[in-house]
């Protein structure tokens, strides 16, 4: 059962890495974000089933992060489109050196 | 005291010693260095009365009369008139007071020890304060060791000191750098106790840095001048070479005995190190490198002529009497080690041979009065080396107490003798040399105290019998002579010579030296004190005696010089107690005695003995009377007026050129490559550069025609870093990933 999780959660955090590597939308990019954060949550729940409830714990923390990084992320995606009307992160380079 | 471990007050409580004045040890430097804090705070005080007459001001308008920057001796520009410093009677009350106490305390622990045994005490009294160097196997403790070496050294310093801090009194009355003068000299007297009480090497160490600190400030004590300051400059730098081999002994000592403490050493030396080995050899020899700057040997001996810019009871005190013996005290301490290593003994004997012969034949065409008799030191340095050399620890050390007396003696009659020219020179404002003796002659008739106490000082160290220095050059010659036949050095050989032959060699060195010595030294008296006056019609009537208080102590060690050799009367001439010294000194440097005569007391029969006492004082009255009948004093004309020098005369008078030489062989290479390779390729060239390729600077644009190369490094990284930010989000997050795999992979593939 936990071979399978964790093989299951490997998928899902492959599948986020590559959707932030290859996409160029910044509402898509911020998704596979979540994805990995998810599959990680997915990883820690298996361990949890095995070596006691401190992986659960964790997971509440990480959902709370996540709550709070999705509201930060998000204002700052709805603030770049006001500006730019855009949210294809291969136009942004305002930070180059 | 109260930091002393209950361990060692166990241990000291059943020394003879404990319980008597020798409980009062440590205040024995601790009173000149009271003496030190309080003239110094004295001397941070303006020297005169400040306000409208502030005679200090007036002062500045003379430009002080530079005559003659050679002449660079006593009171370097004070023909001017100068109030006295206004606390120099505190200072008077201070300086020479706590050394009279700490003299009063010396005499009361020597009185303590001849009642515990004297000679026959066997174990040094130690007094351990605080643990100074825990560092492992390293320990050493801030320790003061009291034994009978110690003892004639604390008797010497204290005793001849204080008789040239009284001698001070006069000679340095009208200084403005009255307080300082005596701060200085009662640091000396400090550090020059640590350095014979210091129960272990680094102790000593402290001591002979400090002494030479005092030497240093002592010499250049006039600073105004610059020959003064270079003078004292160089006697620092000369010294700090020697300095250099005695650390390196010690790593070596320490490295091949696990110890520096001299009781520890002196126990397990024997054992541990090989009789004759290389690593002895090289202690001892490191060592003796030490000595030969501190004691003014061949080749580090030039600081100590330069020395006498000094002040003269400075000559008397630190240049003759007592830390220049310092390198004679540190081979005695070290007899163990010395005598363990014969080559290096040689070697120590060869070149106190050679310094002798070498400084008395200078001494010979110098027409500065100090001159002479630095020079005469130097050489008569070199005979104690001798003695320490061979084997015969106590003659050297017998030595360096007579030569105490009389070379005071010498010194301070001398000042007197300047301190006279000076105040004649002062009354008709004359700016001649006060230390030539061409300006002098015929000082008989106004100074017939010092004439006197200088003839007994010069038959002294001419080796006249009965005055000291006979018995004390003679035990050093006829031990020499009897080493040459039987002892470990004569059988060692030095360089591929047979050591007896190298000894006998040193003997005729040491004999013809003595001849020099008696010539030179009636010279100066002749020059001085007989024939006609040539200081001037006018200044001869302010030609006249010192005060007392320079008279009185002369007048002390006047007697010392003459009867300082009876302390070690030779069993041939048994007028009292035969070789107490020997007696006395025997617990220290008995058993390297004895490990270089083979553990034989040699015993030369009475017909060598009476030849060698026969052929000293021939050679001793030789040289006086052929002085007398050669010199004529009468033809001699005031150093103005004076020819030139020629041939071997003016070789002579020249020193040799060894300053010269040293200048073109070592200072001018060091300072061209300095200069050139230094200053102006590494750091202008090298370290500038890397520095304008590096940094922009200011001069790059103001400097018309030169490449902006300025900054060009740190320009080109700069464009190097800024292309990694390209702003895109996507580059990073490939960045990031391509990292996070590479940490991954080098933790799981490692």
């Amino acid at each position: 059962m936990l071979s399978e999780s964790l093989f299951f959660s490997a998928v899902l955090f492959t599948i986020g890495v590559i959707g932030v590597l290859t996409r160029r939308n910044a509402i898509i990019m911020f998704m596979c974000i979540e994805l990995m954060l998810n599959a990680v949550n997915l990883s820690f729940v298996a361990f949890a089933q095995v070596y006691g409830a401190a992986g659960q714990v964790f997971v509440f923390f990480v959902m709370t992060v996540a709550a709070a990084e999705a509201a930060v992320g998000l204002a700052i995606i709805i603030a770049l489109f006001r500006h730019r009307q855009t949210v294809d992160l291969s136009n942004i380079n305002i930070l180059k050196g | 005291m109260l930091l002393q471990h209950a361990a060692d007050a166990a241990q000291a409580a059943a020394h003879p010693l404990s319980g008597t004045a020798a409980r009062y040890l440590w205040l024995l430097p601790l009173l000149p260095l009271l003496g030190f804090v309080l003239n110094g705070l004295l001397s941070l005080v303006p020297a005169f009365h400040a306000g409208p007459h502030d005679p200090a001001a007036a002062h500045d308008e003379h430009v002080p009369a530079s005559h003659d920057t050679n002449a660079s001796g006593a009171h370097g520009d004070d023909h001017h008139a100068v109030p006295r410093h206004r606390f120099a009677g505190l200072a008077t009350l201070i300086g020479p007071g706590v050394l009279l106490a700490s003299f009063a305390l010396a005499i009361a622990i020597f009185l303590a020890m001849l009642g515990a045994g004297g000679g026959e005490m066997h174990a040094p009294y130690i007094q351990r304060y605080f643990s100074w160097m825990p560092v492992g196997d390293l320990q050493i403790d801030a320790a003061f060791q009291l034994d009978q070496l110690s003892m004639v050294m604390i008797l010497i310093i204290t005793g001849v000191g204080s008789m040239i801090h009284l001698f001070s009194i006069g000679y340095m009355r009208d200084d403005p750098g009255y307080p300082r003068f005596f701060a200085y000299l009662n640091l000396f007297v400090f550090f020059m106790l640590v350095l014979v009480l210091g129960a272990n090497y680094p102790v000593l160490f402290v001591g002979w840095e400090g002494v030479g600190t005092c030497s240093y400030l002592l010499i250049g004590f006039w600073f105004a001048d610059k020959a003064n300051a270079d003078a004292g400059k160089k006697a620092f730098i000369v010294n700090r070479i020697g300095d250099f081999g005695f650390l390196i002994g010690m790593f070596l000592l320490f490295a091949s005995v696990g110890s520096l403490d001299f009781v520890r050493v002196a126990e397990v030396a024997p054992t541990q190190l090989v009789f004759g080995g290389a690593v002895v050899t090289a202690i001892c020899l490191f060592f003796f490198l030490g000595c030969a700057g501190k004691s003014a040997q061949i080749p580090l001996y030039v600081w100590l002529p330069d020395a006498m810019a000094g002040p003269t009871p400075v000559s008397a005190l630190i240049h003759a009497a007592t830390m220049v013996t310092a390198g004679i005290y540190l081979i005695a301490r070290s007899s163990v080690l010395f005598s363990l290593a014969p080559v290096a003994s040689l070697t120590v004997v060869v070149i106190g041979a050679v310094t002798a012969i070498f400084a008395a034949s200078i001494g010979l065409k110098q027409w500065d009065i100090k001159k002479v008799l630095a020079y005469s030191t130097v050489s008569q340095l070199g005979y104690m080396f001798v003695g320490v050399g061979s084997g015969a620890y106590v003659a050297g050390v017998f030595h360096l107490m007579t030569h105490a007396f009389f070379k005071a003696l010498l010194f301070l009659g001398a000042g007197s003798v300047i301190y006279a020219m000076h105040a004649a020179y002062h009354a008709t404002g004359n700016h001649e040399d006060a230390q030539d003796m061409r300006n002098m002659g015929g000082f008989r008739a106004f100074m017939p105290v010092t004439w006197v106490l200088m003839w007994a000082a010069t038959l002294a160290i001419a080796g006249v019998p009965p005055f000291s220095g006979f018995f004390s050059k003679d035990e050093i010659l006829g031990t020499l002579f009897l080493r040459a036949q039987h002892s470990t050095l004569a059988d060692a050989s030095w360089l591929g010579i047979p050591g007896s032959a190298v000894l006998y060699i040193c003997y005729a060195l040491g004999l013809a030296a003595a001849f020099m010595t008696a010539v030179y030294m009636t010279r100066m008296m002749i020059y001085t004190f007989h024939g006609p006056n040539r200081t001037g019609a006018e200044e001869r009537k302010h030609l006249r005696e010192a005060p007392w208080v320079m008279t009185g102590p002369l007048l002390v060690l006047g007697i010392f010089a003459v009867v300082g050799g009876w302390f070690n009367l030779p069993t041939l001439i048994p007028i009292g107690p035969v070789q107490a010294l020997d007696h006395w000194l025997e617990p220290v440097v008995g058993a390297g005695t004895l490990r270089t005569t083979l553990g034989t007391v040699p015993e030369a029969s009475h017909s060598t003995e009476y030849a060698l006492i026969g052929a000293a004082v021939v050679i001793a009255i030789a040289g006086i009377a052929l002085a007398l009948l050669r010199l004529k004093p009468d033809s001699l004309v005031p150093k103005a007026q004076s020819p030139e020098e020629h041939g071997f005369e003016k070789v002579l008078a020249d020193k040799y050129y060894v300053d010269e030489l040293y200048d073109d062989v070592i200072v001018q290479p060091v300072v061209r490559g300095s200069r050139g390779l230094l200053w102006r390729g590494i750091d202008v060239g090298l370290i500038d550069g890397l520095t304008r390729l590096i940094v922009q600077s200011k001069d790059d644009d103001a400097a018309p025609g030169r490449i902006p190369m300025g900054g060009l490094a740190a320009r080109s990284v700069g464009w190097l870093g800024s292309q990694l930010q390209s702003g895109r989000l996507g580059t990073y997050a490939w960045v990031l990933v391509v990292g996070v795999l590479f940490v991954l992979g080098a933790f799981t593939f490692r």
